[in-house]
């Protein structure tokens, strides 16, 4: 039984990726390119081992944001607001780490905990609202990510917590010192973050979290259905709210890789649109730890090879169509899976009980 | 036929395909044929104004040179400083020099890469914050053209009230409303000058957004301005869409937007357009990097230099060009010096 859901399960998501590269295929035909050329050329760009680390990187940032996602996911919660949280959690973590002085491993902890409790208190609005006015949290992230802009926006200037060098155009918090920095693993001419290995702990203490503590026993229950876990005793309302509050604290770590290991201030060149990411992911991924690391990469690498094709003229959108076309496809692949595993369930009972009626009662 | 260009366009990507396998190794190997690279800023070549003046300084270069390649690249909403700073890396090792990147937000990105690759020429448009031997920072007076469609602004109001749209709330757009407001000043202390960004970073959407452009500018109408500038790219489209339905005036941006294509209905209300000629400053640059030249530095492109100016398509202007070319002189001969910060103008 187990074995044949780890299979469907890998299969669904290989089949979305097959039928967005046939998509992709029959596009860069129509457009009279190679299309076997072009993914040989992504391939091998792609697969440069000084790419794979930035690449590496880029997953680290994604994968965050894909964990943050499916926290919300396996509550029903639909975080949109992941971009306003990561922004808070990097622009909070930048100012406080520039503005204090301490020695360098209580520094980074204290910067990581900063971020995430930007992020978090900032999701703890939309998680309020829910709870206690019944306010639709895909509303009420969407109205907070252009009031997070808005804010760091106004905290950004000059005259405030931001400064604009000499010559430059780009306002950014001051510079975090070397105290607050972390280091980063010399590879292939490139530099990978060591908040990869933070980035492991919290795929791990999510797994841990969800599967093996009381408290992720009540969300999973909470999530399938929320009358009948109140029945049972468990405070719906309150694990909405905390499971909005961890999401946003996730949410939160999104830009720090970046933050402490290659830029060591927030700047207006942070990038923008990490929450319809995180929510692709956390799909592609089934809400599984080792599903949305794969997913993370799969998306940077999809993302890094683009340059490549614009210089053989192929528009940079194709990789946007492809990511799309996944997203779509897992989808439906999704549910065919789950309409064949419910058929294959149904013909296993009914072949051995029946007879049974309380088989079918239990059923 | 096409099968030929099919197969030949088939073993140029797999030349190409080579050359990345190794990558590290065959860097330089393309001496023969040079290579001009561009990295646009967010949109591409295909948005007109910005992004496209980029283009259009280099065209001449590539047309008067046959044997000369053009690579170009583009910016995307999600990319960090490290995916920009590995797509200007791979431009490099693709054999393109000199490079041009378009936009401050390569800014640090480039201070990076160009340290990794010091034979390289490298322009970057409005920003002077990286100081490399090889690298020229190259800037414009924005406030100085706006300066002078501010004067024409307030010459022709006759609400005493004016507008200005600015895509995205950053210094660089601020030093747009600054001169514009310092302008419309000069001819009129007593002027109003409404003032409104359409987003906030990192959210760069207010560049490529005509409906709210629209909106915008709608409001301001409404509200008794008779002339608004904007200075977003792509949204000011909807201002001018806006104007030309409620016969009221605006102001274009960059480029002489009444020569836009998409622009030909809603001409006859654009009373003229601020230019910033980023062509001129590319093709400078571009060309002195091919003679060898030393182009390291900041060139500055004010209303002296030629960089800034505005329009005078349509003949609208008719009757105040003296005025505002008077002014334009004396900004030039430094008389009159143009505030950089919308609170000071």
């Amino acid at each position: 039984m187990t074995r044949s859901r780890l299979f469907w399960g890998t299969i669904a998501p290989l089949a979305a990726i097959l039928n967005s590269l046939l998509l992709v295929y029959l596009i860069l035909k129509f457009r009279g390119v190679d299309p076997i050329e072009m993914f040989k050329l992504m391939a091998s760009y792609g697969f440069d081992p000084r790419n794979l680390v930035s690449e590496l990187n880029q997953t680290v940032a994604y994968y965050m944001a894909g964990v943050a996602a499916a926290i919300g996911f396996k509550m029903l919660l639909f975080n949109i607001g992941i971009d306003g949280q990561y922004r808070m959690g990097a622009f909070f973590g930048g100012v406080v780490g520039a503005a204090v002085n301490l020695p360098p491993i209580l520094h980074v902890v204290v910067i990581i905990i900063t971020a995430m409790l930007a992020g978090g208190l900032w999701a703890a609005i939309a998680g309020y609202l829910k709870v206690k006015r019944g306010v639709n949290e895909v509303i009420s992230n969407i109205m907070l990510n252009f009031i997070a802009a808005a804010i760091i926006a106004f905290l950004l200037s000059p005259s405030l917590l931001g400064i604009l060098p000499e010559g430059s155009q780009t306002l950014q918090t001051r510079e975090i010192p070397a105290s607050g920095r972390m280091p980063t693993i010399k590879a292939f001419e490139g530099e990978i973050y060591t908040f990869f290995f933070i980035a492991l702990v919290v795929g791990v203490a999510y797994w841990v979290m969800l599967n093996k503590t009381v408290f992720g026993f009540n969300l999973r229950a909470t999530g399938l259905s929320f009358r009948a876990a109140r029945a049972s005793g468990v405070n719906a309302p309150r694990m909405i709210f905390i499971t909005t509050v961890l999401s946003g604290a996730i949410a939160g770590l999104v830009g720090i890789g970046t933050l402490l290991s290659d830029t060591h201030s927030y700047s207006m060149a942070f990038p923008a649109g990490y929450a319809f990411t995180g929510l692709s992911l956390a799909l592609l991924g089934r809400n599984h730890p080792i599903g949305i690391f794969f997913a993370a990469f799969l998306w940077s690498f999809l993302e890094r090879s683009a340059p490549v094709l614009e210089f053989e003229g192929v528009p940079p959108e194709i990789v946007i169509v492809m990511q799309g076309t996944i997203v779509l496809s897992i989808v439906v692949a999704y549910e065919v899976v789950a309409r064949i595993n419910l058929r294959q369930q149904q013909r296993a009972v009914g072949s051995v009980n029946v007879e049974s009626p309380v088989a079918k009662e239990a059923n | 036929m096409q099968k030929k260009t099919l197969r030949k366009l088939g073993a140029s990507a797999v030349a190409g395909a080579l050359v990345l396998s190794g990558i590290v190794a065959s860097a330089p190997a393309q001496a023969a044929a040079k290579t001009i690279g561009i990295a646009y800023s967010l949109g591409g070549r295909d948005v007109p104004g910005f992004n496209q003046l980029a283009y259009i300084g280099v065209k001449p270069i590539l047309d008067k040179n046959k044997s000369l390649k053009l690579i170009e690249s583009q910016d995307n909403p999600t990319a960090t400083d490290d995916q920009r700073a590995e797509r200007l890396r791979l431009m490099a090792k693709r054999g393109a020099n000199p490079i041009v990147v378009v936009g401050f937000t390569y800014a640090s990105a480039l201070g990076k890469v160009a340290k990794e690759f010091p034979n390289i020429q490298w322009g970057i448009v409005d920003d002077s914050s990286v100081q490399a031997p090889n690298v020229q920072g190259i800037v414009f007076k924005e406030e100085e053209g706006s300066y002078l469609v501010g004067l024409a602004a307030a010459m022709t109001t006759k609400t005493g009230r004016i507008g200005f749209i600015g895509g995205v709330n950053t210094p660089l757009i601020a030093k747009f409303e600054a001169g514009y407001i310092a302008g419309a000043k000069a001819i009129n202390p007593n002027i109003k000058v409404q003032s409104t960004y359409i987003s906030n970073f990192p959210d760069f959407s207010g560049f490529n957004d005509p409906a709210k452009g629209y909106e915008a500018a709608k409001g301001m109408y409404q509200n008794g301005a008779d002339v608004v500038y904007a200075a977003a790219g792509g949204t000011g489209t909807g201002m001018h869409k806006a104007a030309s339905e409620l016969k009221k005036w605006s102001i274009g941006v960059d480029a002489d937007e009444a020569m836009y294509p998409a622009h030909a209905a809603y001409k006859t209300t654009i009373l003229t357009s601020m230019l910033k000629r980023v062509d001129l400053g590319v093709r400078g640059f571009v060309n002195d990097a091919l003679a060898g030249k030393k182009t390291a530095g900041i060139k500055t492109w004010g209303y002296k230099q030629g960089g800034v100016g505005y329009t005078t398509t349509g003949g609208y202007l008719k009757g105040i060009t003296d005025v505002i070319n008077n002014y334009g002189s004396q900004i030039s001969s430094g008389k009159v010096v143009v505030p950089t910060d919308p609170k000071k103008a």
